[in-house]
């Protein structure tokens, strides 16, 4: 049995330990909405956080989340409502979608590290996120959106 | 997230349910869109119910729509979603055509049955195929609508208008929902009926050309978005698929899974018998879970007979090309004009140059998936699917049961760009669970596996040539084009006849039947045969469209280079729009003058042979009609690249597209296609390509296939002509001038021509110390 908290819940897995994260999460938590892409951690559509920090959980053994606390998209904001969310609803970011909750969650642990990022940094932290669609674009905007919006809250909070 | 929806999430907090249950409880409150109607609430499953909508005293004028008494709108859609947020654009036409109040409006994304008709979404068809059956089915709901509302508001029908779901006579309305409530319209119309009925002129559109949210954007930023991959049913097993050498002719020796059995979860493994022949040799692995399928697939060692293809490359399938283009006879002729023949032998000069185009994947980022199980007597399978029509009867005859017995239920597409076309996927799944008495069973492809045997697009290699007198005027145009033929290969029925008579693969030809007015034209379409036997050719995005033009618009700059002409003017003089380039109603409305319209307004806004660039930069450029000579969506594109003279390495700075596709119904939708479309024409242009290797891809995963990503994108200006003509397909034209444009970018900028794609650092260098210093 193997412990860990997700979105703020205590759960247990009974898996081998070499499951990868992924598959724990979709398929014993029934969180679907971290999705597999490449299977080697190269697209980034698995991504997810793990003590705050993103983390490709198809090659994430689950022993090695053993008491950590750990994000989905569905845990990233109760409603669905952090800026990132918001913002790539205003930007009408995603296309097909499936992997824009891997976009989502990179995009969040990027604005923690890069409150104002530039096109540079943006590339250099979503450069590992693929997005078959190309909605590159708008990824990059709704980025800065959010950042804008986050500088905002944090500035009257 | 809507006031309901958060309602809801409270409670299922409260309640200490997650997340994914909201989600799925809140596709049937509050969610702007359904699939098969409300899915099951129950803690395990994932999976469309099926229960009957519209029901619960709803109006249903036509089989597209219903208008519920509280009001709300349904419009069924049976187009697959796959990031083009189809439902919408099409609901937008019903509800415009209808006066609905759009945030009434729902969208329900259907599974199969025969009352549809045909399902399939691809070509950049939806939106042009279902403009006027939705505008008939808008009108007809109209018209009861403002007849019935007439009856209660104790007026005539023709004192009263339908505005924003309500039916208004003077000061006084009354609302869709309380229309149906009252008076309980049945009235229905058939297909004739509706054709009758008058529709709106364009000046009073409320809603197509207006900006809209797309309704199925939200649930893809919260997790909540349910795809193929992710359905689930209660008893579900897990497979995947230990794939054989070769697409085709292998044939299973022996299996051995003394090792498989090690691994915890592994259950058995299944030697598919397959009686539609579209998996031959495929051995599936069946597991409690799926990592342990993976595992146990790995660990199976199963000894085949390959089949004959087991040597092919690349390099072979190309050269089988060349020769069939050097045969006088073979293929089929698309245009075969008279005096072709002619034009050429009596011809002072001919010029002619020979592309290729490499093997390109089509890397959906969802793995091909399918859920399959036998319920109450019918066969179910879950999956997300192009082309349903076509492969409901595959898996049928799969199955070995009637078509009737077969249902294909409805999910989003992790990505379409037509690998699911081609539904192969889904006859395995359905095989393992017929081996298992119909149990419900989850197929799902690793990355490798889907690479392995991805339907992906054909390597081509294409010929043109010019007849020139001695004025140096264009007398005659032939282009041959060899290429594997998705549509011979899956769906032979519908390929179309050529000027001979012969059945040809219009998606291995379309794109070289252009409007430029070069005289007497031969446009030849070759079935490269080798390529069918050794892979499934598959369709992708723009399918031919994607790479004609890499053929043709090269041609005609390198033509006009050697002429002395620039370029963009020679296009402009051959775009006459005479004889069969005039177009017509109305679908090519002015034919060849819009064609010429895009390419000036383009040259306009890039600054094509004005702008002072610096050294090893330029401006190459490309135009034409998007996908088919019968939907014309008349495209010109431009691009700035740089060529690093000592990498090789193209970039490229900035795209420009100006696009003519009639009516834009949905204008953020149309743009973000036509910025997916620039930037898949740009891989395909440089970044990524395949090999055949010993009768598969080279390329098994990320590692070494490396499509575009963020840091490579350019800045892009893309504009669409405003026009009220019927609306054509946007889904694939961002495409198509791409390539072309980057070529003759690099001979602008440094004087190389290049003639195979994806353009190579390596091919650049080459270029560059081939060419005489000057």
């Amino acid at each position: 049995m193997i412990k860990f908290k997700l979105n703020g819940r205590d759960v247990s897995v009974d898996v081998p330990e070499d499951t990868p994260l992924l598959w724990a999460l979709r398929d014993e938590l029934d969180q679907t909405g971290t999705k597999f892409g490449c299977g080697v951690g190269q697209c980034g559509a698995c991504t997810v956080h793990v003590g705050g920090r993103a983390t490709r959980s198809c090659i994430t053994p689950v022993s090695s989340v053993e008491g950590a606390e750990i994000t989905t998209i569905e845990g990233l904001h109760p409603e669905g409502e952090h800026p990132v969310q918001v913002a790539w609803r205003d930007i009408q970011v995603p296309q097909c979608g499936y992997c824009q909750s891997g976009q989502i969650m990179q995009a969040v642990s990027l604005l923690k590290d890069y409150p104002d990022p530039t096109d540079e940094e943006i590339d250099g932290v979503m450069g590992g996120s693929l997005c078959r669609c190309m909605t590159y674009v708008r990824i990059r905007k709704a980025i800065k959106k959010a950042a804008a919006a986050m500088r905002e809250e944090k500035s009257n909070g | 997230m809507g006031k309901l929806e958060r309602i809801a999430a409270r409670q299922d907090r409260a309640a200490g349910r997650g997340p994914t249950r909201r989600g799925v409880l809140l596709t049937g409150l509050g969610s702007a869109f359904m699939f098969g109607f409300a899915r099951e609430a129950s803690a395990a499953q994932t999976f469309p119910q099926n229960s009957s909508l519209p029901g619960n005293g709803a109006f249903e004028p036509t089989v597209w729509c219903s208008i519920g008494p509280d009001g709300v709108v349904n419009v069924n859609i049976i187009r697959a979603e796959m990031g083009q947020h189809i439902g919408t654009a099409l609901a937008r036409i019903i509800a415009d055509e209808m006066e609905a109040d759009w945030d009434k409006v729902r969208i329900t994304y259907v599974d199969t049955d025969p009352k549809w008709g045909l399902m399939v979404t691809g070509g950049s068809w939806s939106v042009w195929m279902t403009w006027d059956v939705f505008r008939q089915a808008g009108a007809a709901a109209r018209t009861v609508l403002v007849e019935e509302g007439a009856k209660l508001l104790g007026t005539s029908a023709a004192s009263c208008v339908a505005r924003n779901g309500r039916v208004v006579a003077g000061n006084r309305s009354v609302s869709f929902g309380d229309i149906v409530s009252h008076a309980r319209p049945t009235r229905s119309f058939t297909p004739d009926e509706m054709a009758k009925l008058p529709l709106k002129p364009h000046s009073e559109r409320r809603l197509i050309g207006k900006e809209v949210r797309a309704l199925d954007i939200p649930a893809k930023t919260d997790g909540t978005a349910i795809y193929g991959i992710d359905a689930k049913l209660d008893g579900m097993v897990y497979a995947r698929p230990k794939l054989p050498p070769t697409r085709y002719g292998s044939k299973v020796v022996s299996v051995d899974d003394s090792e498989a059995k090690k691994i915890k979860g592994y259950l058995r493994y299944i030697v598919l018998e397959d009686p539609s022949e579209t998996v031959p040799g495929w051995v599936a692995v069946i597991a409690s879970t799926y990592p342990a399928a993976i595992r146990a697939t790995d660990a199976l060692k199963v000894t085949w007979t390959p089949g004959k293809t087991a040597n092919v490359s690349e390099k072979d399938i190309l050269e089988h090309g060349r020769k069939q283009i050097a045969e006088k006879t073979g293929g089929t002729c698309v245009f075969n004009d008279d005096g072709v023949d002619a034009a050429f032998s009596s011809a002072k000069q001919v010029f002619e140059r020979t592309y290729t185009c490499a093997s390109v994947l089509h890397y959906q980022l969802e793995p091909m998936n399918a859920l399959a199980r036998l319920q109450d007597g019918k066969w179910e399978i879950h999956c997300g699917n192009q082309w349903q029509s076509l492969f409901l009867p595959v898996i049928a005859k799969a199955l070995q049961v009637k078509e009737s017995d077969v249902i294909m239920r409805s999910y989003l597409l992790g990505g379409g760009f037509g690998r699911r076309l081609n539904g192969d996927y889904a006859v395995p799944a359905a095989l393992i669970s017929k081996a298992l008495d119909g149990k419900p069973v989850k197929l799902i492809l690793t990355r490798s596996d889907d690479m392995q045997f991805d339907s992906f697009r054909s390597p081509s290699i294409q010929t043109v040539r010019v007849a020139l007198d001695d004025q140096k005027n264009l007398k005659g145009w032939q282009h041959h084009a060899s290429a594997g033929w998705p549509t011979r290969v899956m769906a032979a029925a519908f390929m179309e006849k050529g000027a001979d008579g012969k059945p040809y693969d219009q998606f291995a030809i379309a794109g070289a039947d252009h409007w430029y007015d070069v005289g007497p034209m031969r446009v030849r379409a070759l079935d490269n045969d080798l390529a069918d036997a050794t892979f499934r050719p598959g369709w992708l995005r723009s399918v031919s469209s994607g790479w004609t033009p890499w053929a043709h618009e090269a041609f005609l700059d390198e033509l006009a280079h050697d002429l002395g002409h620039d370029p963009v003017e020679f296009r402009l003089s051959l775009l006459t729009a005479k004889g069969r380039n005039a177009g017509k109603a109305p679908d090519s409305v002015g034919g060849a003058t819009r064609q010429a319209n895009v390419l000036k307004r383009l040259v306009e806004k890039c600054g094509y042979g004005k702008a002072q660039l610096p050294p090893d930069t330029a401006i190459g450029i490309a135009t034409t009609f998007g996908q088919e000579r019968a939907m014309p969506t008349w495209t010109a594109g431009a691009v700035q690249v740089h060529v690093d003279r000592k990498t090789g390495a193209v970039t490229c700075q900035k795209i420009w597209l100006v696009l003519d596709a009639g009516t834009i119904v949905d204008p953020d939708g149309a743009m973000a296609q036509t910025e997916g479309g620039a930037l898949w024409g740009l891989s395909m242009a440089l970044f990524e390509n395949t090999e055949i290797e010993n009768g598969t891809v080279r390329d098994r995963n990320l590692n070494t296939y490396t499509p575009l990503r963020i840091t490579d994108i350019p800045e892009m200006d893309i504009e669409f002509v405003d026009s009220t003509e019927k609306p054509m397909g946007l889904g694939e034209p961002g495409v198509t001038t791409i390539g072309a444009a980057i070529a003759n970018g690099v001979f602008n900028a440094v004087g190389v021509r290049l003639r195979h794609q994806p353009i190579r650092p390596a091919d650049v260098l080459k270029g560059l110390s081939e060419k005489k210093p000057a």
